[in-house]
């Protein structure tokens, strides 16, 4: 870290302490970074998106206070972590999810992912995949529902299963579209890359728009407060894994772009996988941790029973970050 | 006295050492059978049954078993139940017996009933280990209702089969799936804990 090492031996006078980056201005600014990708999904899925994103985003930060209080701790629903948690949850939901389920995973992600482990700071897991993963088990239907993106009327008119009451089941208003992934992996179909970057498909309400992702984690990367590392270890990784696939066997291999743009990749390797504290330390953990991830990634999704893989691809990562940072532990010379 | 101290084996097993939310112990069956009421039931009783039987011929036989072929002594006691209890469910409901499957056989190495064999019966009077057992084994039989009853009513919708709930009722499949398990088991815990804590303090 050369960097460090010249503000250490930086020589000048008083004062020489420098406050350095705190956690809410960290968070606040990731929730700047997210505030375009929620935009376009809103744009793209209507009210719906709206209102799912603004329903877990709520629960989180409802739960987050409860529970703070519960355990006599002050409240930190002002570090924004828990809206991070509710907008990322909220991103990778279906746009015309039932809201009681929605609100069932922002209790599960703060509750179960982060304050069972200590709260912020101590989260194994990233909680908002936690939530995710929970929900994907408990109500596999509801989670695969998706509803395509640009229809008729998405401002005017809120989608019923919205509404369903707790604990029911929602009723499908007929129009739904296949995912890109579910499309290769079930009916053979392949969508073009320009329509998957600009996000003009069906998806989880976040995961359509891949440059804008990229733009949000540029901002965060340029600001110093996301290490570039992995995304780009992620990224790369799926690239010239599914690249080395797709030049053996081209019918049945997908794109290299394909799989970068579709499904959560680009939003779970920008904004899911570089969770500080789910992460390893050092750069060349980091580093480890992102290949692991992409290698997960392309397994899963080229043979794995599931259409999308990111969100075990991560978890996984999340769990093995600890043991990455063990293994690469350079020894003290002298000793055995 | 001896009345007293023997209700007091009693309750200790039910609750104070609860086999599963205190000693954490026989944790195969606790999540794998506890997906229906039903099953955890049926279970339960079949676990408590070899435990009161093996728990009163261990104590019964205590004096005449050799320190050194002990544990294969109570092995051989508790298989002997439990194939008996393999049996009687085999004829009382083929259906029943399908879905808990190998886990019959496995009350074998079922290491509450061990322990409370190793740790009590091979050193307390017949009455004493006879109160143990039933403690015990209601403690045991109390947990998998717990866990069983919760399992069934969020992933189903039904409890001992019965609809709680109106026909579009949406069931957490992922409780009645192992993952639930645990998630339903960590819950009781927490409470369970948190009751004891309580009075505890106050």
């Amino acid at each position: 870290m050369p960097n460090a090492l010249s503000k250490t031996l930086r020589i000048s006078t008083s004062p020489h302490v420098v406050r350095g980056l705190g956690t809410e201005v960290i968070m606040r600014n990731v929730v700047y970074a997210m505030i375009p990708v929620a935009a376009f999904a809103v744009y793209a899925f209507g009210l719906n998106a709206l209102v799912v994103l603004a329903i877990s985003v709520l629960s989180c930060v409802i739960t987050e206070h409860y529970l703070c209080r519960w355990s006599n701790k002050e409240s930190t629903v002002s570090d924004w972590s828990a809206v991070i948690t509710g907008l990322l949850l909220g991103l990778t939901l279906p746009p015309s999810f039932p809201l009681w389920m929605a609100f069932a995973g922002g209790v599960i992600a703060i509750a179960l992912g982060k304050f069972t482990f200590g709260g912020l700071g101590y989260n194994v897991f990233n909680p908002a995949l936690v939530g995710r993963a929970v929900l994907q088990a408990a109500f596999p239907v509801a989670m695969t529902t998706w509803s395509p993106a640009f229809i008729e009327g998405r401002f005017s008119h809120v989608s019923s299963s919205l509404f369903t009451l707790p604990f029911m089941s929602p009723t499908v208003d007929g129009i739904t579209g296949a995912t890109p992934l579910a499309a290769l992996k079930f009916e053979q179909v392949s969508t073009g890359t320009t329509d998957l970057a600009l996000g003009l498909i069906s998806g989880s309400t976040g995961e359509t728009c891949g440059v804008l992702i990229i733009l949000g984690g540029l901002y965060l990367i340029i600001r110093k407060m996301m290490n570039w590392r992995i995304p780009v270890a992620i990224l790369g990784t799926v690239y010239i894994l599914s690249g080395l696939f797709h030049l053996i066997n081209p019918v049945v291999y997908p794109t290299p772009m394909f799989m970068l743009f579709s499904g959560g990749l680009m939003l779970g390797a920008m904004f899911m996988a570089t969770d500080m504290v789910g992460s390893p330390i050092t750069n060349l953990g980091v580093l480890i941790y992102g290949v692991v991830i992409g290698v997960l990634v392309v397994v899963i999704r080229l043979w794995g029973g599931l259409p999308e893989g990111v969100m075990f691809a991560i978890l996984i990562g999340n769990a093995l970050s600890n043991h990455i940072d063990h293994l690469i532990r350079p020894k003290a010379y002298g000793t055995a | 006295m001896s009345a007293t101290t023997s209700t007091d084996e009693f309750i200790k097993g039910l609750w104070r050492e609860n086999p599963v939310f205190v000693q954490v112990l026989g944790m195969c069956p606790v999540l794998a059978v506890s997906n229906t009421a039903e099953n955890a039931l049926a279970m339960g009783l079949a676990t408590a049954f070899v435990l009161i039987m093996s728990n009163l011929l261990v104590s019964a036989l205590r004096s005449f078993i050799p320190k050194q072929v002990r544990i294969a002594c109570y092995i051989l006691i508790i298989a002997t139940f439990v194939t008996i209890t393999d049996y009687a469910i085999q004829a009382i409901s083929v259906e029943l017996h399908k879905s808990l499957g190998a886990f019959i056989s496995l009350i074998v190495v079922n290491c509450l009933i061990l322990s409370r064999a190793e740790a009590f019966a091979s050193k307390n009077t017949l009455g004493k280990s006879l109160m143990d057992a039933l403690g015990m084994g209601a403690g045991f039989l109390f947990a998998l209702f717990c866990l069983g009853a919760v399992r069934e009513i969020l992933g189903n919708g039904t409890l001992f089969g019965l609809a709680l709930f109106p026909d579009n009722f949406e069931s957490w499949i992922v409780m009645i799936l192992p993952a639930g398990g645990f998630f339903t088991l960590a819950a009781w815990l927490l409470i369970f804990n948190a009751i004891n804590e309580r009075r505890g303090t106050s």
